[in-house]
């Protein structure tokens, strides 16, 4: 009898507590840690967004120096756009397969997802490069200064994604996919998508309009 | 309080399965917006490159097509929808939007008038010293 009163008593209780907070009880672990997650990714955000509103500002301040026209090409920036999206593309369809079990296409997935950034990434460097030795440095103009600093931690992003992946494939094969680990990884998913939408803007105000 | 004890356990244990085994997405949703995707980019080098649109709306379309192709992004990828648990995201993406939009805003804003009054002519900066 006590122990079943007790039970009945938790159960109203957190049931009481519940009503407060929604009709169905507290959010599962999940959804808190994603919204979590969520919310340092939109800070993120904004903090690009100030490095943006600075670029969009000084784009024109070239002090004498080349300006995007001259410097950016195209059909470098349009294979980079399609890495890293295919491998936002593959990171989704990895954590899809691991949430259905089938660890083996989780691993191709994600070593094409790892390509496909690295590969992004070895053109970014390479197109940074090419800059510096043409003397378009980001110590030659406001403009080039901009877009070092814009561009540069979106690459940064990019290698601290790809670290964070590497990271997530070393603790899947040692431990194991269990829960703890799979909301890492959609954390990890997450954070890769969302560089993506930072790109697309990237490419839009700094490339695309640059270049015109 | 039998029927509740009974009740509660049953709904917790499918409210956490709900949660932890839920698909985040499908096969075919990413594909699709990975379609999307593809199609957008390719729009934007398009509008960008070419004489398709009246030049002085050509920076107008390639906005459009950037947030269209952000909002393909959080629909298919990152799952920001109209489900009940997405309305804490939801409104967080909305307060995350505005400070974009006011940080970016209000510099250009900013920017431009003081570039403005920086480039009064040399005759009415004599006259001001005057």
């Amino acid at each position: 009898m006590s122990a079943q009163a007790v039970t009945a008593g938790l159960a109203e209780s957190g049931e009481e507590e519940s009503r407060d907070h929604s009709k169905d009880g507290p959010a599962p672990v999940r959804i808190v840690v994603a919204y979590g997650f969520w919310i340092f990714l939109l800070s993120d955000i904004i903090m690009f967004s100030a490095l943006f509103a600075t670029y969009a500002v000084l784009s024109g301040q070239t002090a004498g120096g080349p300006s995007g026209r001259e410097l950016f090409e195209l059909r470098h920036v349009g294979i980079e756009t399609l890495c890293l999206l295919f491998s936002s593309y593959t990171c989704g369809l990895g954590i899809l397969a691991l949430e259905r079990w089938h660890i083996q296409r989780f691993y191709v997935a994600f070593a094409l997802t790892f390509v496909l950034g690295a590969t992004f990434l070895g053109l970014e460097v390479s197109e940074f490069v090419g800059l510096v030795a043409r003397g378009a440095g980001p110590s030659h103009s406001a403009f080039l200064s901009a877009f070092f600093s814009l561009v540069g931690l979106h690459g940064a992003h990019v290698s601290a994604g790809l670290l964070w992946l590497c990271f997530m494939v070393a603790q899947i094969a040692t431990k194991g996919p269990r829960d703890f680990i799979r909301r890492r990884l959609f954390c990890f998913g997450l954070f890769w998508h969302a560089l993506d939408i930072i790109w697309v803007a990237l490419l839009t105000l700094v490339y695309l309009m640059g270049a015109r | 309080m039998e029927e509740h004890a009974g009740q509660v356990p049953a709904s917790t244990a499918e409210a956490s399965g709900v949660g932890e085994g839920k698909p985040s997405g499908s096969f075919a949703m990413y594909t699709a917006g990975l379609a999307f995707a593809l199609l957008l980019t390719g729009a934007s080098f398009v509008v960008s490159q070419t004489d398709l649109l009246w030049a002085p709306g050509v920076p107008a379309g390639l906005a459009v097509l950037a947030i269209a192709q952000m909002g393909v992004h959080l629909v298919f990828f990152l799952h920001i929808g109209t489900g009940p648990d997405n309305t804490n995201n939801v409104l967080a993406l909305a307060f995350g939007v505005l400070v974009v939009a006011l940080i970016v805003s209000g510099s250009l804003w900013i920017m431009a008038h003081l570039n403005a009054n920086m480039m009064l002519p040399a005759s009415a900066i004599m006259e001001m010293q005057r």
